[in-house]
């Protein structure tokens, strides 16, 4: 089956039932995109399909042939990737960072469809887990880039 | 000699070989005339290599010299890379909790180096990096506070190295040159000399004695006691960091397993393996102990084919001999037990005369709190790749707390020597406690078994609902408190007992000598000024295998503490914060913590209190003195659809002093965090002997929408320096529990408050 797979095709020998995530990470060899639950709960499978995020480990790989997959292996070639990136960096944003791909991939696709998002909306956009509690520093940088001062952390 | 580093014996320049370490019974201070050496195997050509021993403590050193045991050698390896970059090889490993980067400040800055320019990577296992008194743990947030002495030395050591190559390589007495960040500098001259430059030149240099270089003055520091930016940002933030379950090696095959439901049972027939077998990408199945495993190449393959598997599930022999689930085990009716233990437990703490406050008081009050099991839920989950070489070693990829003691317990199941097993330890996709050797809790043993099983490398990865099943959990307690109050309601007595079984007990599956520090810390321990005193434990064995769990016994025991001191204050109508700058009188640490955490949350208002959106809302406060620290924090919580909001945490901590302020404060969103999980939403139950829970689809743990705004103050009161990871966690959950009770006049004995419904 071909996949496009950060803007590139992709041949992938898999049955199309196989998650997205597993086609990924075992097929293609990209580790970026992490497993935590399997059953889209956690979000550290989080990547975009056709812009979309989207929870890749109840995704089957059959479904999403037709469509562009960006996974956060190509976040810094995209400018808003680039800045969201950035923005995690300069907050500081990771702790163990596991669940942090998943956390860079809701951002983009908030910001993709809402550069200056609301308070409400990134409440309502960034809803994967993250164990270590960085949300009050993601919820930091996702002001920083809507453009409004962050919640307290410090 | 012993060291496991004989295979990173050097090539110096003249072709000799030279082991890096001192043998067994060196002196510390002999390690004078050894040389930094270059070029060991695997790392870059021109590098410089430190690997040395030097005298952690004084005492030690003196009974070494004596004679009366081993010398206690210190080493470290530092790696200076011709570009003037820097490896180190950390004793400790990185799980968010921002060591590297905390070594990285330390040893940058006595070698004079910027830790920005530092990569730092987990040590192997090995002697040489059991730097905590012949031990090395990451855990008990000992890290920094452990090594902070020994990388001061380690730094300043190299550099006294590079100066007295850089005196060579200038033609310029020692005592002329100085270093700049990365550089010898000759000021006389204007002419310098890069660290990476003289990387070559300093292995012929002699080390000096440790306890003779020199160190710099604190008040000079540019990195240590600065929030510097942690190294592991930008590859956390684009996908690069790798952890356990990301590594690969040539011919991986990789395996799912499906364990026994519960612990003690063993695998019978496998009634559908020929079916199995010939599912999609089946590679082989194999039964394993309380286990049978899918090898598949790929994963996905395996956890399909491992969840079809139909086995018959053997009860065993003798269920005494291990840790055994009964099938008839329910965490309902087991805290029922629990309670209904009338004991009154072994003693762990006595002051004065309990049974003449008793007999005399005027007012007295008891209460029964209970705990709930916790999962770890770190978000990565277990995962062990195993793979055997042809030269008979054995290396394994595995996330872990204690690499020495994971080698040993691998090399023994493998029938190999330690020093032929190599331990990488990745990035940790999180731990919590984790990651320590539990007997049953992690999937090396399946992955040393099917990697010979197979003849190939395995990666072992554990599902979601596997490692549900086989982690071992945050004790669960039930403590029972009376509380003695005089004429003037001030508290006179305490009597508890816990009812528990510790987990250092659990995990030994046994019971030690003396009582387990960990069941009762955050009961014991306190500073309170209540002069009469009983506090005990009722030992039950819990049925479900135990953990540490981040910030161990103090995660529940502050809890019901804290929480009770609150009813005493309200039984004797005193103000909890007046009550508690009343029995901290003339300790000026805590009573300073105490006022900076409330002063900090703007000033003592308990409530209830209608706030600017119209919501009620209460405060409460809690103290905690776990892991070397000291912490002070205030909640303000409100009830909405009758379960518990909190608003805003303030908290306070004293770790003495402290080497990154950024960290720190991030340490204490991350254990808050955690706080608010346990005392909110969290709870692991059993039911039929199996858990209600194996995703977190049925186990919350505290999502977005529910983290409180996290207010830091930190103070370096100068007392000895504690711990960060942990410390700030244990006084979030009784906080909120009181303020929960101010606000709503219904206290609150039990976690996870969901299980509750409030109205105010």
């Amino acid at each position: 089956m071909k996949l496009q797979v950060n803007g590139s095709p992709r041949e992938v020998d898999a049955e199309p039932e196989m998650p997205l995530l597993w086609a990924l990470r075992d097929v293609l060899g990209m580790t970026g995109t992490k497993y935590g639950c399997g059953i889209a709960q956690c979000g550290a499978c989080s990547v975009l399909v056709d812009g979309v995020v989207t929870r890749s480990c109840v995704t089957p790989v059959g479904s999403v042939a037709e469509s562009k997959i960006t996974t956060i292996e190509a976040m810094e070639e995209d400018a808003l990737g680039q800045k969201v990136v950035a923005a995690w960096v300069k907050h500081q944003v990771p702790q163990c960072g596991y669940c942090q791909s998943g956390q860079v991939m809701a951002a983009v696709s908030l910001l993709k469809e809402n550069a200056h998002p609301s308070e409400e909306d990134v409440r309502a956009a960034m809803i994967n887990l993250c164990r270590c509690g960085t949300y009050n520093a993601i919820h930091a940088a996702l002001s920083d880039l809507a453009g409004h001062a962050g919640k307290e952390t410090a | 000699m012993a060291s496991l580093f004989d295979e990173t014996k050097t090539q110096g320049a003249g072709g000799q070989t030279e082991a890096l370490f001192a043998p067994e019974g060196t002196q510390p201070v002999n390690l004078s005339r050894r040389r930094f050496l270059m070029g060991s195997a695997g790392v870059a050509s021109g590098a410089l290599v430190l690997g040395f021993g030097i005298p952690l403590a004084a005492p030690r050193v003196r009974a070494a010299e004596a004679g009366a045991g081993k010398a206690f050698d210190v080493p470290a390896f530092i790696e200076i890379r011709p570009d003037n970059t820097l490896r180190f090889l950390s004793p400790f490993m990185e799980g968010g909790q921002g060591t590297f980067t905390a070594m990285a400040q330390i040893v940058g800055e006595e070698l004079d180096m910027d830790p920005a320019v530092f990569t730092v990577e987990a040590a192997p296992a090995g002697e040489v990096f059991q730097i905590m008194n012949g031990r090395r743990v990451t855990g008990g947030s000992n890290s920094v506070r452990s090594s902070y002495d020994t990388m001061r030395r380690i730094g300043a050591s190299g550099r006294a190295m590079l100066l007295q190559a850089g005196a060579k390589r200038l033609g310029v007495p020692l005592a002329q040159l100085s270093t700049q960040p990365g550089k010898v500098v000759h000021a006389a001259s204007g002419r310098s000399v890069t660290y990476g430059e003289l990387a070559a030149d300093a292995r012929d240099m002699a080390v000096p004695d440790a306890a003779s270089v020199t160190l710099r003055d604190p008040s000079t520091f540019r990195w240590i006691g600065k929030p510097v930016a942690r190294l592991d940002m930008h590859m956390k933030s684009t996908g690069k960091a790798v952890y356990a379950i990301d590594c690969k090696v040539e011919d991986l095959l990789q395996a799912a397993v499906q364990h026994a439901p519960r612990l003690g049972l063993q695998p019978g027939v496998v009634r559908n393996e020929a079916a199995v077998k010939a599912m999609p990408g089946v590679h082989s199945v194999h039964v394993l102990e309380g286990a049978v495993a899918v090898v598949a190449p790929y994963w996905w393959h395996a956890r399909q084919a491992a969840d079809a598997l139909d086995v018959e599930w053997k009860e065993p022999a003798n269920p005494d001999d291990v840790r055994y689930m009964p099938a008839d085990f329910a965490t309902e009716a087991f805290a029922a037990k629990l309670a209904a233990e009338t004991g009154r437990g072994e003693q762990a703490e006595t002051a004065g005369d309990v049974a003449g406050a008793f007999a005399s008081a005027a007012t007295t009050l008891e209460a029964t709190y209970r705990s709930q099991y916790l999962h770890h839920a770190q978000l990565e989950p277990p995962s062990t790749l195993a793979r055997f070489n042809a030269d008979g070693t054995l290396d394994m990829w595995l996330p872990n707390q204690v690499p020495e003691m994971f080698q040993a317990a691998i090399a023994k199941q493998a029938g190999l020597e330690p020093a032929q097993v190599k331990i990488h330890s990745p990035l940790l996709g999180g731990f919590f406690g984790r990651h320590f050797l539990y007997k049953d809790g992690n999937p090396y043993p399946h992955a040393i078994a099917l990697a010979k099983a197979t003849g190939r490398p395995v990666k072992v990865i554990w599902s979601r609902e596997e490692e549900f099943l086989r982690d071992p959990l945050r004790p669960m307690a039930v403590v029972k408190f009376r509380g003695a109050l005089d004429k003037d309601g001030w508290p006179v007595g305490l009597d508890v007992v816990s009812v528990c079984e510790g987990p250092s007990e659990g995990i030994a599956n046994a019971r030690g000598k003396e009582l387990d520090d960990s069941a009762l810390e955050g009961i014991t321990g306190k500073s309170y000024a209540i002069a009469n005193r009983r506090i005990a434990q009722a030992y039950v064995k819990n049925p479900p295998t135990l953990a540490y769990w981040r910030s161990v016994g103090n995660s529940m025991n502050d809890f019901f503490y804290e929480s009770f001191l609150d009813e005493m204050a309200d039984k004797g109508g005193k103000d909890p914060y007046a009550l508690r700058l009343r029995l901290l009188a003339g300790n000026a640490r805590l009573t300073n913590l105490l006022k900076a955490a409330v002063d900090l949350s703007g000033g003592w208002k308990r409530g209830p209190f209608t706030a600017a959106d119209g919501s009620r809302r209460a405060r409460g406060l809690a103290m905690a003195s776990p892991f070397g620290s000291e912490a002070a924090a205030v909640a303000e919580v409100s009830i909405k659809d009758g379960q518990v909001v909190v608003h805003d945490i303030w908290e306070a901590i004293d770790p003495g002093s402290i080497v990154n302020p950024a960290i720190v404060a991030a340490q204490v969103n991350s254990a808050v965090a955690l706080g608010l999980s346990q005392v909110l939403v969290e709870g692991a139950d059993y039911e039929d002997g199996l858990p209600v829970a194996r995703n977190f689809d049925a186990y919350s743990i505290l999502p977005p929408d529910r983290m409180a705004n996290v207010h830091v103050k930190i103070i370096e009161s100068g007392a000895k320096m504690g711990g960060i990871g942990e410390p700030p966690l244990p006084a979030v959950p009784p906080a909120v529990a009181n303020a929960v009770s101010a606000l709503t006049g219904k206290r609150v004995r039990a976690m996870p408050l969901s299980r509750e419904t409030f109205t105010t």
